[in-house]
């Protein structure tokens, strides 16, 4: 009884096992989808899966290195992931990470911006395997009314607000962050000095760390996700960042009405430009809706959903016609030809630079 | 069912037994042993950008031979940056000082609770506890909010008038330490609980009818009387004091540096796998130490 029953079975899961495979070929029904947190707007999901009727499961990381180790495993499960363009989508498409973008079916792909889709093509030849999410600068966030109060005539649109001693030690007492990540806070220290900002030499790398040794007394904090509440909360003053975090930080503190007031300023030595991409694992196990996915949100409209929501560049050029003018006026979010000249890039490192200054970086923090 | 009732009743020396053990063994098989091996066995290799990111320990070589490629030059390297002993120490540090401070303050709650009405004993266990209810996470972060110098502590005391500039109390290593004598403060107490309600009281009695003081009897009579509650306490709240990664990541300034972050600046910043998987077998060689003398104080306790 029991053996018939078993045998039974198993043809029934087999019958089910093609039957639900050739649905998939036809149409897969979900997609698994990795991104930063507060990343999205929140309708986008909803109106995708409205549109195609493709089940999403969305789930969120707040640091690439968490993402690279689990893509470094392998079979994650993703079938769409948003890592940073350097040094992580370029290292991980040498790696062999990402399947190259099946452009045939990414109808809305001649949206993108050009100029952003020219600096990517030094990482990703050809734009085969990245398409860009979201983009924003390295730079100063400051309150501005304690600013005011402490120092009138401070420089607050150059480097010198948080790597000269002499005006950061100024804002010791109302707190000063910086984020805690090294491919961040080297090259504008090494601006800083006038050395190149890309520089992989480690004789330079050990003299940025100089330049972080010698304000090391006035930081607070080393930190890259709690100093959006301490801007917003008048806990800090002065904070080395993300673009993208201080604008949220910016209308956190707005929306609490406590008289907060963060500014969002580009250093004028030059800054660092991030562009988060999308890409599609090697592995993925629905890739065919992976490209409905990216298609859809290459829409203009659909993107500039999210630009207004977490007031950030899109990738999408098209998409700037639909963003609400608060945002696509705003400076520190689409800046001016002449800004945009100033801004660098910078390129992968090999091992044992990373190594180098991940270990300079835990000396800065930790002095040992 | 005659049968098995048999087989009950009379066991042969030795059959039951296995399949009584067979289960922990297991246990312990699938969720340490099979881990360590595979930790133990990253930490021989060397980093590569691949998937996953070290070089494989056995290949094939061309002419069809076995290579197989150990590196112990990790275990060295740990020795070559003063980074990782320092860690190691400021890890045991953060540990011990969490051990000593929760078994002071934790003794006399214990003994409290040990001693109270009988009534009154399983609510307030209970209140050792409930804390447990809440997410860990969201109970550390409490603490920021509690400490930071606009916080509980800060505005209180500032309202009061008796402090006129916030106290420094945040994002240091004190509060690394209330952290962490906060979350294991339980780990002390049940342990020292359940030693001390088990101690016989008609000793103190005699001791106070032989004419001792009550510290004289509480040092002669109770206090070695609750050394194997101390000492498991003490171990299993040190044991995983020493890996603590979140409250000193929350809580700590910028130079904490314990073993965990030395664990996640290896394994996530620096993508080396095998290094971080050193850091993680030398971490476990120091912890067999104290583990093997919890396991000896408790076959001892059992016995006596």
């Amino acid at each position: 009884m029991a053996k018939k029953y078993f045998r039974r079975a198993t043809v029934i899961a087999f019958a089910l096992a093609v039957f639900v495979g050739t649905g998939a070929q036809a149409q897969q029904s979900s997609l698994n989808i990795y991104n930063w947190n507060d990343y999205i707007a929140p309708e986008t999901i909803p109106n995708f899966e409205k549109a195609t009727g493709i089940k999403v499961t969305y789930d969120v990381y707040d640091a690439n290195e968490t993402l690279e180790a689990k893509l470094s495993a392998g079979g994650s499960g993703y079938d769409i992931v948003v890592p940073t363009l350097v040094p992580f989508a370029a290292r991980q498409i040498q790696a062999g990470f990402y399947q190259p973008l099946n452009k045939a079916k990414l109808t809305n792909i001649g949206h993108l911006d050009k100029s952003l889709l020219a600096r990517m093509a030094a990482y990703d030849k050809d734009n085969s395997y990245l398409i860009p999410w979201m983009t924003g600068l390295v730079g100063i966030a400051y309150n501005v009314d304690k600013i005011k109060q402490i120092m009138p005539d401070a420089p607050v649109d150059s480097l010198r607000m948080l790597f000269d001693p002499e005006i950061v030690s100024k804002f010791k007492d109302c707190g000063v962050s910086m984020i805690d990540s090294p491919t961040e806070v080297f090259p504008p220290a090494l601006k800083m000095i006038g050395l190149n900002p890309d520089s992989q030499n480690i004789a330079d790398l050990q003299k940025a760390a100089d330049v972080h040794f010698k304000v090391r007394p006035y930081i607070r904090r080393y930190d890259s996700s709690e100093y959006i509440n301490a801007l917003a909360n008048g806990d800090i003053c002065v904070a080395w960042g993300y673009s993208s975090d201080i604008q949220i930080a910016k209308h956190r503190a707005m929306e609490a009405g406590k008289g907060v007031n963060i500014a969002f300023a580009i250093p004028k030595e030059g800054a660092q430009r991030y562009i988060d991409t999308l890409a599609v694992p090697k592995d993925a196990p629905h890739a065919e809706a992976a490209w409905k996915f990216l298609d859809f949100i290459m829409q203009p409209e659909e993107i500039a959903k999210t630009s207004n929501k977490i007031y950030v560049q899109s990738g999408n050029a098209d998409a700037r016609q639909f963003v609400t003018p608060d945002v696509a006026n705003d400076p520190g979010i689409f800046p001016s030809a002449e800004v945009e000249q100033t801004i660098y890039s910078i390129s992968p490192s090999t091992p044992d630079v990373d190594r180098a200054r991940t270990r300079f970086w835990t000396r800065v923090k930790t002095g040992h | 069912m005659i049968r098995h009732v048999r087989f009950l009743g009379s066991p042969k020396p030795g059959e039951g037994r296995i399949w009584v053990i067979a289960g922990p063994f297991l246990w312990f098989m699938i969720f340490f042993v099979i881990p360590f091996v595979v930790v133990a066995k990253i930490s021989l290799s060397t980093a590569a950008v691949s998937i996953p990111p070290y070089v494989p320990l056995v290949g094939w070589g061309e002419d069809g031979t076995l290579n197989i490629a150990l590196h112990f030059g990790n275990y060295h390297f740990l020795l070559t940056d003063p980074e990782y002993v320092i860690a190691y120490l400021s890890s045991l540090r953060n540990a011990a000082v969490t051990s000593l401070v929760t078994l002071l303050i934790g003794y006399p709650v214990a003994y409290a609770i040990a001693t109270t009405k009988e009534t009154l004993r399983g609510p307030l266990l209970m209140l050792v506890i409930m804390p447990f209810w809440t997410s860990f996470l969201i109970r550390v972060y409490a603490w920021i909010g509690i400490l930071k110098p606009n916080g509980l502590i800060n505005n209180f005391l500032m309202s009061l008038g008796l402090i006129n500039h916030p106290l420094d109390i945040l994002n240091n290593q004190f509060s690394v330490y209330v952290g962490m004598v906060y979350a294991y403060l339980p780990f002390m107490i049940l342990p020292l609980y359940s030693c001390l309600e088990k101690m016989d009281h008609s000793l103190l009695e005699a001791a106070n009818d032989l004419g001792a003081r009550p510290i004289r009897a509480f040092v002669s009579i109770t206090l070695p009387l609750s050394l194997p509650g101390i000492i498991a306490g003490s171990l299993l709240v040190f044991i995983p004091a020493v890996g603590e990664y979140i409250i000193p990541t929350l809580l700590g300034g910028a130079d904490t540096l314990t073993i965990g972050t030395v664990l996640w600046n290896e394994f996530f910043g620096n993508r080396d796998w095998p290094v971080a998987s050193t850091v993680a077998v030398a971490l476990i060689v120091l912890l067999v130490g104290p583990l093997m003398l919890l396991q000896h104080f408790q076959s001892k306790g059992e016995r006596s």
